[in-house]
């Protein structure tokens, strides 16, 4: 049931990545291109997103609990470490080479472009990466 | 150029907050790409792989279900730059999930949620991608 549930919010998620344009890395790189050809679409996207999220997160939480699960699952942290920079900061370049952050990429893996198929397998094996590494480093998985 | 798309993208972007309040509702998770993806690979540390698994099939799927269910466009113009695109999934993937979350969970849900550490961590990847594509743009000239 759960499995039915995540697959269909999965379907929700991508098509509303690709009704937004956000699947597409030429309109990223256009919003991330302010000085040369901006398209300021994208800003629309994570604006869209965070009205929703912002009233529909409150709505949810005063439940006390979730349908399925046990609890909310909410990171509690606060602090800004190390990792809360450095993460963000290689992710950022990346993001900017390739016009791809990981979502889009899992929903432009089915139409097969030759990049796209570069791409997910070198983000899965640097997310393995993060994961192994970030094993041994004091620093809670919270997200 | 592409087409300044304010309506459309806007909807997309509340489809994507819709899609992240009924994960918190349904299992009380938040809907971080980097983090559902990244804990498809063991180790395992909990029992939602199903449903982690369900949720990427879902995204994968997405684009399959648009073009058959109705007569739409689906666009996307990726760099064929073999080399780019191999460094660009590795620093997305190594980060994304070092930072504990992409523009998912800290863009979306960890916006929506006032944290702290999301606004830090988005005000630092939104700085570092439009350096880079400055940089490729204005600079390299590519």
């Amino acid at each position: 049931m759960s499995f039915l549930i995540n697959l269909a919010l999965g379907l929700l998620f991508g098509v509303g990545l690709l009704v937004s344009g956000m699947s597409d890395p030429a309109k990223v790189l256009n919003f991330l291109d302010l000085a040369g050809t901006w398209d300021a679409s994208l800003a629309f996207v994570m604006g869209g997103a965070v009205l929703v999220a912002f009233v529909g997160y409150r709505l949810v939480l005063a439940r006390g609990e979730p349908i399925a699960g046990d609890r909310f699952h909410l990171p509690t942290r606060n602090d800004i470490d190390a990792r809360i920079l450095a993460g963000p900061a290689l992710f950022g370049i990346g993001w900017g080479l390739g016009g791809f952050c990981p979502g889009p990429a899992l929903t432009a893996l089915g139409l097969g472009a030759t990049g796209t198929l570069a791409f997910i397998p070198a983000m899965i094996l640097g997310m393995w990466a993060a994961r192994l590494l970030g094993e041994g480093s004091a620093s809670p998985r919270t997200v | 150029m592409t087409g300044f798309t304010p309506l459309a993208s806007l909807i997309g972007g509340m489809m994507i907050g819709l899609s992240a309040v009924l994960l918190m509702l349904w299992e009380g998770r938040i809907a971080g790409i980097s983090g559902i993806a990244g804990r498809l690979l063991p180790p395992y540390r909990d029992s939602a792989f199903l449903s982690r698994f369900g949720f990427v099939i879902g995204l994968v799927t997405a684009p399959i279900a648009m073009i058959a269910v109705g007569d739409v466009e689906v666009s996307q113009t990726v760099s064929s730059n073999i080399p780019l695109m191999l460094g660009a999934g590795l620093l997305v993937g190594f980060g994304s999930v070092w930072g504990n979350g992409c523009t998912s969970g800290h863009g979306v849900c960890g916006l929506s949620r006032l944290s702290t550490r999301s606004f830090v961590a988005t005000g630092i990847f939104m700085t570092t991608a439009i350096i880079t594509v400055f940089l490729i743009r204005h600079v390299i000239g590519a």
